[in-house]
């Protein structure tokens, strides 16, 4: 230690000339962190993807083995996607018997006017209830947590028996994205029953006739 | 008069505390970041409502690009802790008969993005660097035609390595749907019902007023 402060010592006296620190230019490095900097802003995804979580129902392996679930035609509401971004709907059953008489097809499309419109005229009840429910918990005046919030909500679904019970069904042309859109329109509306199906060979035929004339039957129901 | 000095330099600048802040936020944009994955195909999700965001572990994406091809990715980049990835290319090895080298393993652990490859071709492209041949390799995505159907078979392999795995698609919006409904049919075949479709993030509001018009 003596040593060392000795040697300290020694030099001091060459030391007095250069009083002040060295002065470093700082410059360079902050351009070159300026660069780091505007590097990872790009390469960073700061937006994480969503996911919209979609649950079909089993595969029927055997037909013969398993009876289709009933379902009262009254409610049923058969959205069928189109090509080109076209949308159409028509409600209650078709029966395989009548291909020969198939009822035509009704048009409308993705806009808030369009197919949001038709599902909440049919689903005004629950949408409502859940809307008040919502409305409610944010103004404070139900105090329940955010996880008991979306199951009173799926509950509030499940105990609904008026809003309608949607078929999605998919013409050979339509694109991805309509189908994510109508989901989507799903979860907007609060609809409680809706699933995905295959379409059937006659709606199929009522598509292409739809297409073949331009819709004259507006939405306007 | 000649000790007053006049200052023809332009004054000096510390730039020592933009450093010390540049370093801060250079730091947390290191730690918080998670690299864009260039994908093998551009991929322009639809929009949703939807708020819940994608997992980190225990899924398998697919990519469905807008021309029709699949590509596939598990845990989305490099692997958890489990390693499940070196142990899903076994099993894939096993049932098509290719003994992986360990170095392959190690290849295919790190690759981050999805890929669309024949598993004929799989040793090829996980021992190569040349990025031409890899996009040449993967130039049709994985086969998913009933004669060879591969998809279905690293979804089993997938799903035997790791039970919990879930499924999600991340397609183009103009993805033609056939593509879309066949490769929900190869993971119902597979007993796979939940999926999860990744979108972007869109805002949709309803009010009382419009419910009760």
């Amino acid at each position: 230690m003596a040593e060392i402060i000795v040697e300290e010592k020694g030099e001091g006296g060459k030391k007095k000339a250069k009083k002040h620190p060295p002065h470093i230019d700082m410059t360079p490095m902050v351009d070159l962190m300026c660069l780091l900097i505007v590097f990872f802003m790009l390469t960073t995804a700061f937006s994480k993807a969503k996911i919209m979580e979609i649950i079909l129902p089993e595969k029927v392996k055997d037909p013969t083995q398993q009876e289709a679930p009933k379902i009262v035609a009254s409610r049923t509401l058969n959205i069928l996607l189109g090509p080109d971004d076209r949308l159409f709907w028509y409600p209650g059953a078709v029966k395989e018997e009548d291909f020969n008489n198939l009822p035509p097809l009704m048009e409308t499309d993705f806009s808030a006017d369009g197919i949001r419109k038709l599902l909440l005229e049919r689903n005004r009840t629950l949408a409502r209830t859940i809307t008040e429910f919502r409305d409610e918990v944010i103004s404070g005046r139900i105090n329940i947590s955010q996880d008991s919030l979306q199951s009173s909500i799926s509950q509030l679904k499940k105990d609904d028996d008026t809003g309608p019970i949607v078929l999605i069904k998919a013409y050979k042309e339509a694109d991805y994205g309509n189908f994510v859109d109508i989901l989507d329109e799903m979860n907007i509306c609060g609809i409680a029953r809706y699933t995905f199906m295959k379409i059937a060979w006659y709606e199929e035929k009522m598509v292409e006739t739809a297409i073949g004339t331009p819709a004259l039957a507006s939405s306007s129901n | 008069m000649p000790k007053i000095k006049l200052p023809t330099q332009s004054p000096h600048i510390d730039m020592t505390p933009m450093v010390d802040l540049f370093s801060v936020v250079l730091i947390f944009l290191m730690l918080t970041t998670t690299m864009r994955q260039p994908e093998p195909a551009t991929v322009d999700t639809p929009f949703s409502i939807s708020e819940t965001p994608t997992p980190d572990f225990n899924t398998m994406t697919f990519l469905l690009s807008a021309d029709g091809k699949v590509y596939m990715n598990f845990d989305n980049g490099p692997d958890t802790l489990l390693k499940y990835r070196p142990k899903i290319l076994d099993e894939m090895g096993k049932r098509y008969e290719i003994e992986f080298t360990d170095e392959e393993r190690r290849a295919f652990e790190k690759y981050k993005s999805a890929m669309g490859v024949p598993i004929t071709r799989m040793k090829e492209f996980l021992t190569t660097n040349d990025n031409n041949l890899r996009n040449s390799i993967q130039e049709n995505g994985i086969p998913i035609d009933s004669a060879d159907n591969q998809l279905a078979m690293w979804i089993l392999c997938a799903r035997q390595v790791n039970p919990n795995i879930q499924a999600s698609i991340k397609g183009d919006s103009n993805t033609e749907f056939s593509v879309v409904e066949k490769v929900l049919d190869i993971l119902q075949d597979k007993n796979v019902n939940r999926f999860n479709l990744v979108t972007s993030l869109e805002a949709a509001k309803i009010n009382l007023e419009e419910i009760q018009q």
